[in-house]
């Protein structure tokens, strides 16, 4: 039997049985959402590219590929996923890193995985092999489905196929240090944001902001000898361990909350540990906090909290939603999943 | 209900004269930018604030009355042709720009506000608004989120979908929802993402945060004429397969250069039998660097000439003949219908030879425009809607060349929307469980299906009468 046959088989004798199932790609997010709960769907198998034409800048993989292979296959062709998702050790698949909606530094320039996704195949909680979007970048033909998975975390079906938009790699990158607290960092990374300048990523931790340029080489000297701050050659490794969340600050927290927020809003609770993406928009926290505090602070700065590694995973790790977009939820959910198959509870409690 | 006892249920909440009853004032509101179809709504409605348009929605609700929302009535797919049974819920008085913050580089604005108007506003910062429909003088950026609007520009800067952070909206129950945030990804289902698109159909936005991003300093664009339509099509995706992501790229046909020579005297060479138009923009180096690849590939296939705008000046009169060849068309053909399908760029020269082939069939004429880099089509078929069957012939030649997108791998609409126009090509796009699940998701969103019933998605039963045919 096929290896989709065999998704398709279990995800309808679990509709038959009211059963709930976990979908696992490479296992590299368990650590995101809630306690999972269900038996295993291992989607790892159903891997492998099923066309990619580089001049059309498209490639579609089946979701169990990992995104390291894939890396792998589009820099044979000197391109690459634009969103720079995480590896996680290699583990990491492209259906589960579209459900988790991951995205690498250079997402504010480069866009998420969610921009970029063309297309998928999913099976949905009916047991029906469906396919929505396309390979083409420009498709409003019915709902973006496609794109509504991005963050759903497989709790709406199980993606079996994704088609993804992919960029030119570009020739070279630059790496600029300045030493500035967090607030100067913050002012500094939003300044430059505002100029047109070949920025692939800024952050900054403990001290240091970081900013990368990537594209022709006389076009990163140029712009990067505009800048303040001491010139490091190739930085690479740095960029990929933040990519990878493997660097020391993520290594060394078992707890870890992640701020989407507005990315000029003040830097706030000094005294802790932070590292602050994404030209100011995206912060990690480590550390146990109050979660109704952090929502504040969260809301005061125009975006969410999630909680992204420890605490109590059986008590609600996203944001608090008002009842009437939970309802709206539940009844999406019920359009999707009416028998509550996928992922129950994993992304909420009640759903 | 009556109609006029409607009417004075709205005027409890929205002011006399923004609820309109009269057949003549209720005209202009008849059809969208796609005039061939028409119908007069019951009322048309005009709410000023979205607390009215919540008490409208509840309203509506309540009576059981279909609601179509309208943005500036430029839409291609008849998306905002109102129902006859229905109130027209028109946006228009939402119209101010709530917010500009350039260092955070948005803007929040009410979904009447012009798509042009968000660039001019931050202008000043050097900053701008990317997604550029070419109705952009007059569309409403609330319209645009129903419709996914691209533009000419989508290869690099991308759709709606990709430079809006966080919008408000109103459910059919009158419900507020918002979705997104003022950072740059959200948690849980991407809800915004099912909105922009949606044609109207799961709720009425009311606020509207956009991406708002550095202007270039250089732009430069490349123009290019060829002898054959393949060389074209090969030049564009060498271009790509060089590394290159032009910020525009666009395609046009010998009746298209014809036309929008004779209108906008471009310098469009008229023998040429594709033109290709490539814009770079960013820094100096990058501008620089670009167009010398672009002219060795264009030298490479074949151009039979080849010129780079001097300064804004000759970049703006090159775009002119593109940007006006939809009127320029217009000139030479009592009508035009204008198709939208996407395809694969490898299967241009396929996909335009069967168009040819069509219009060799239906006896009808055809100038191509084309967003090359992305694949967006847009066929203009020329006919004189006051020649008895000649619409209806259009129409047919129509949906042959959207199964012909599909057929390739593309799809029946790259960014002008089903509306009523695409309903049976739907059917081709997507197979019966796919339908259902559209559905339902309409359903989630809308049990009683009062928001713009009709459009979009075909309904089952719809499915049914369409595939029995």
């Amino acid at each position: 039997m096929t290896a989709l046959l065999q998704l398709l088989d279990q995800v309808r004798a679990a509709i038959s049985d009211s059963e709930p199932l976990c979908i696992v790609g490479g296992n590299s997010k368990r650590h995101l959402g809630r306690e999972p709960a269900g038996s295993p769907i291992e989607v790892a198998n159903y891997a492998g590219v099923v066309e990619y034409e580089a001049t059309e800048l498209v490639v579609t993989v089946r979701a169990g590929t990992t995104v390291r292979d894939l890396r792998e296959i589009l820099a044979e062709e000197n391109q690459m996923l634009a969103c720079d998702p995480p590896e996680f050790d290699g583990n990491a698949t492209i259906g589960g890193t579209l459900a988790c909606s991951q995205s690498g530094p250079s997402r504010p320039w480069h866009g998420s995985i969610r921009d970029h996704v063309l297309g998928v195949r999913l099976i949905n909680g009916k047991g029906e092999h469906l396919r929505f979007g396309g390979q083409v970048m420009k498709n409003v033909a019915g709902y973006d489905v496609s794109r509504l998975q991005a963050g759903a975390m497989g709790t709406y079906g199980l993606l079996t196929e994704v088609s993804l938009k992919v960029l030119p790699k570009p020739e070279s990158s630059m790496t600029v240090r300045r030493r500035l607290d967090a607030n100067e960092a913050i002012r500094a990374m939003n300044e430059i944001s505002m100029k047109p300048t070949p920025l692939t990523g800024a952050c900054w931790h403990d001290g240091d902001m970081y900013l990368r340029l990537s594209g022709p080489g006389a076009v990163v000297e140029a712009a990067a000898s505009g800048f303040e701050g001491e010139l490091l050659a190739d930085r690479a490794a740095f960029w990929t361990a933040l990519r990878d969340q493997a660097s020391p600050f993520f290594e060394s927290a078992r707890d870890l909350w992640r701020f989407s927020v507005r990315p000029n809003s003040p830097h706030s609770k000094p005294q802790n540990d932070w590292l602050i993406d994404w030209g100011g928009a995206q912060r990690w926290l480590t550390g146990q906090h109050e979660s109704d505090e952090l929502e504040n602070i969260a809301a005061k700065s125009g975006g969410e909290v999630t909680r992204s590694r420890g605490g109590d995973r059986k008590a609600e790790g996203l944001p608090s939603l008002s009842g009437s977009k939970r309802a709206l939820l539940t009844r999406m959910k019920q359009a999707f999943d009416p028998a509550g198959v996928f992922n129950p509870g994993r992304l909420y409690s009640w759903m | 209900m009556d109609t006029a006892s409607l009417a004075s249920m709205f005027r409890e909440f929205v002011e006399d004269n923004f609820v309109v009853s009269n057949a003549e004032s209720k005209r202009p509101f008849e059809c969208d930018g796609l005039s061939v179809y028409k119908e007069m709504p019951r009322l048309v409605v005009m709410p000023g604030s979205t607390e009215q348009v919540q008490k409208a929605m509840r309203l509506c609700q309540r009576h059981d009355v279909p609601v179509v929302v309208r943005g500036a009535g430029t839409g291609l797919s008849g998306g905002a042709l109102p129902h006859v049974d229905g109130v027209l819920l028109s946006l228009t008085r939402l119209s101010r720009i709530i917010e500009i913050d350039p260092e955070a580089r948005l803007a929040r604005v009410q979904p009447g506000v012009r798509n042009l108007e968000i660039s001019e506003a931050c202008d000043a910062h050097g900053l701008f608004y990317a997604p550029d429909p070419s109705s952009q003088i007059a569309c409403s950026i609330g319209g645009n989120v129903a419709e996914n609007a691209g533009g000419v520009h989508c290869l690099k800067y991308g759709l709606t979908v990709h430079n809006i952070l966080q919008m408000t909206l109103v459910t059919i129950d009158g419900e507020i929802i918002t979705v997104g945030n003022e950072g740059l990804d959200s948690t849980g289902p991407d809800l915004m993402a099912l909105m922009i698109g949606s044609e109207g159909m799961l709720g009425v936005v009311t606020e509207i945060t956009v991406k708002l991003l550095p202007k270039p300093s250089h732009c430069q664009v490349v123009l290019a004429s060829f002898d054959d339509i393949e060389s074209a099509g090969d030049a564009v995706s060498a271009v790509i397969a060089d590394g290159i992501i032009p910020a525009g790229f666009e395609m046009m046909d010998r009746n298209a250069i014809r036309a929008a020579e004779a209108y906008a005297h471009a310098g469009y060479d008229t023998n040429a039998a594709a033109l290709l138009l490539c814009e770079l923009d960013g820094t100096a180096e990058e501008v620089r660097a670009g167009i010398e690849q672009v002219l060795t590939v264009f030298e490479q296939y074949r151009a039979t000439s080849v010129r780079v705008s001097r300064d804004e000046e000759e970049r703006a009169l090159y775009w002119k003949g593109r940007k006006s060849a939809f009127p320029a068309i217009g000139r030479i053909s009592p009508d035009y219908y204008c198709m939208d399908g996407t395809i694969p760029r490898r299967m241009l020269s396929r996909v335009l030879s069967g168009i040819s082939q069509l219009s060799a069939e239906f006896d009808l004429r055809v100038a191509n425009v084309f967003h090359a880099g992305d694949g967006n089509m847009h066929p203009l078929i020329l006919f004189d809607e006051s020649k008895h069957g000649e619409l209806r012939k259009t129409e047919a030649f129509g949906a042959k060349i959207l199964e012909l997108c599909v057929e390739v791998g593309g799809c029946i609409t790259g960014e002008h929307g089903v509306g009523v126009e695409k309903l049976e090509q739907m059917l081709i796009q997507f197979d019966g469980p796919e339908l259902a699940q559209l559905n339902a998701i309409k359903d989630a969103w809308d049990p009683q299906g009062l928001l713009n019933p009709g459009k979009g998605v075909p309904t089952l039963k719809r499915c049914q009468e369409y595939r029995s045919l």
